[in-house]
């Protein structure tokens, strides 16, 4: 029986369908527990969520549709992460390539850091007003750190020795900046700006839940919690997971293409 | 192009807080197209001096000239061979040997040209868009060799550069980089431990001496190139310089 399973589990058919197993089982037991608590309020039916799923440009309560809830997130985050990294790639640039900006800088990014963007919400309020400025510096806040720490680490992982035979071959420091660290660093970096995506995003989603936001995917799903409607609370969380599966997607496909001697320089 | 040093010593201090002395009073001229090897053990201060006659390091005390100019900071005038692998990993070949081109503003075109000669010159013409990691130790030293000479400096420094490969690359290596001497003509200042190497190659063979690195002698060699390893006159030299190095450690 053991030996039955083994065979199935490992056989060469069943090897690229493994990974489904267990998104199956767990649609199951939803499905079962949905039918015995028999409540749409505490956990929705899989096709009550499946058919909002299925009308991603049907109008919610009057909020508007997924798709344009999801592209006014995808908006924001994208505002936010860019200012983000913008502000965190050449700080780290220098913290790392000059000793006295990082002991000058260093410090306060380790007092600022481990307060949660979501902390910020309340001053953010006050500084920036309800509205974008508020939700982008929010979402810059939380992209800003791991970019950082990563720029910081990528300059440092540069190879002296490739920084010296750019200077006997004649580059000055400008040329040394954006020649050699640079490319130098971005694996790493980009290693932060994936990470940072997803905190962004996840930022995102909680700062359309402030008060005075009128769309987006947070807004949606917590719009939908005051009319009791579940199923499109779960169909909101779905396609927050899979925009930022999909978007995680495509960095790691940058990164497999472009930064691909990382792994393979000895 | 001639290549003075004057009067070099480097201190510095070491991690008990007590200075250490690297290099004391080293003096040597290079005439122009000449090969000369600076031989001596491990910690003899020889990377020490190359880096200083880079520019990448300042002498504590004397001076170096190329062409009675005094060297305050790397230049592409001096080439540089590093013994690990310098090259950009996130460059072609190609790409990498035009790197030095690119940075002094030369046209595209031009440097492809440029760059291509000089691939072809190392013998690596098939591999002008491979990528540093698919090439072996040797050819990654020969792309490094490229790249040094395409910007057309006056001196070419070379610290262990074939250090890291196997005897028989090294030996290969070795015939190669006389055959591009030869044709290129440049002064070559080329820092070994291996006195088989410095046999093979130099005209000149400047011996140093254990910490502090001073000169123990200049040892001029006149065999006709190519040199065949066990000569009579490649056997002897190397005798002489092996009881050279022995004497300088205060040792056999």
């Amino acid at each position: 029986m053991r030996e039955g399973f083994g065979k199935l589990w490992n056989g060469g058919g069943a090897r690229n369908l493994r990974w489904a197993v267990l998104p199956i089982l767990f649609l199951v037991a939803w499905e079962i527990a949905a039918i015995l608590i028999d409540n749409p309020f505490i956990l929705p039916r899989i096709e009550s969520v499946a058919s909002v799923l299925a009308t991603p440009f049907a109008s919610i309560l009057g909020t508007g549709s997924l798709v344009h809830n999801a592209s006014v997130s995808l908006q924001r985050v994208l505002v936010g992460f860019l200012v983000g990294a913008a502000l965190a790639i050449p700080l780290g640039i220098a913290m790392g390539r000059w000793e006295f900006v990082e002991e000058l800088v260093n410090p306060l990014v380790q007092i600022f850091r481990p307060v949660p963007p979501l902390a910020w919400v309340p001053l953010a309020l006050a500084w920036f007003r309800i509205g974008l400025g508020s939700m982008v510096f929010i979402i810059a806040l939380g992209a800003f750190f791991p970019v950082l720490l990563n720029t910081l680490d990528g300059v440092r992982s540069v190879k002296r020795t490739w920084i010296e035979a750019a200077m006997t071959l004649g580059a000055r420091e400008r040329q040394l900046l954006v020649r050699v660290i640079l490319p130098g660093a971005l694996p790493t970096i980009w290693t932060g700006l994936r990470v940072a995506f997803g905190i962004a995003w996840m930022c995102v989603v909680a700062a359309e839940m402030m008060p005075g936001t009128s769309s987006g995917l947070g807004y949606l799903i917590l719009y939908s919690y005051n009319f009791s409607q579940v199923q499109v609370i779960v169909a909101g969380m779905i396609v927050i997971g899979l925009i930022g599966l999909g978007i995680d997607f495509c960095l790691r496909q940058v990164e497999s293409r472009w930064f691909r001697w990382r792994e393979l320089e000895r | 192009m001639k290549l003075v040093v004057e009067g070099v010593s480097k201190e510095y201090v070491g991690n008990n807080g007590e200075p250490v002395v690297a290099l004391k009073g080293i003096s040597l001229e290079v005439p122009e197209g000449e090969f000369v090897c600076i031989l001596g053990p491990s910690g003899c201060g020889k990377t020490t001096l190359l880096r200083i006659i880079a520019g990448l390091e300042r002498p504590t005390e004397g001076r170096v000239l190329v062409d009675g100019e005094e060297v305050d900071g790397p230049t592409p005038r001096l080439g540089m061979i590093f013994q690990d692998y310098s090259l950009f990993p996130w460059r072609r070949v190609i790409d990498n040997i035009s790197f030095g081109l690119e940075l002094a503003g030369v046209e595209k075109a031009d440097r492809a040209a440029t760059a291509r000669e000089y691939l072809d010159l190392v013998g690596l013409g098939g591999f002008a868009s491979a990528y540093p990691y698919e090439l072996s130790g040797g050819m990654r030293q020969r792309v490094a060799v490229a790249r040094a000479l395409a910007t057309n400096p006056a001196v070419v420094l070379m610290d262990e550069p074939f250090g890291a490969l196997d005897a028989q690359t090294r030996n290969a290596m070795q015939r190669e980089i006389l055959e591009i001497w030869e044709k290129t003509r440049k002064t070559v200042l080329f820092v070994t431990h291996s006195v088989d190497e410095a046999v093979f190659l130099a005209d000149r063979i400047v011996v140093l001496t254990a910490r502090p690195g001073r000169i123990r002698e200049v040892a001029t060699f006149s065999e006709p190139r190519p040199r065949n390893r066990t000569s009579d006159g490649c056997a002897a030299l190397r005798r002489y310089v092996l009881g050279l190095i022995d004497e300088g450690q205060g040792g056999a």
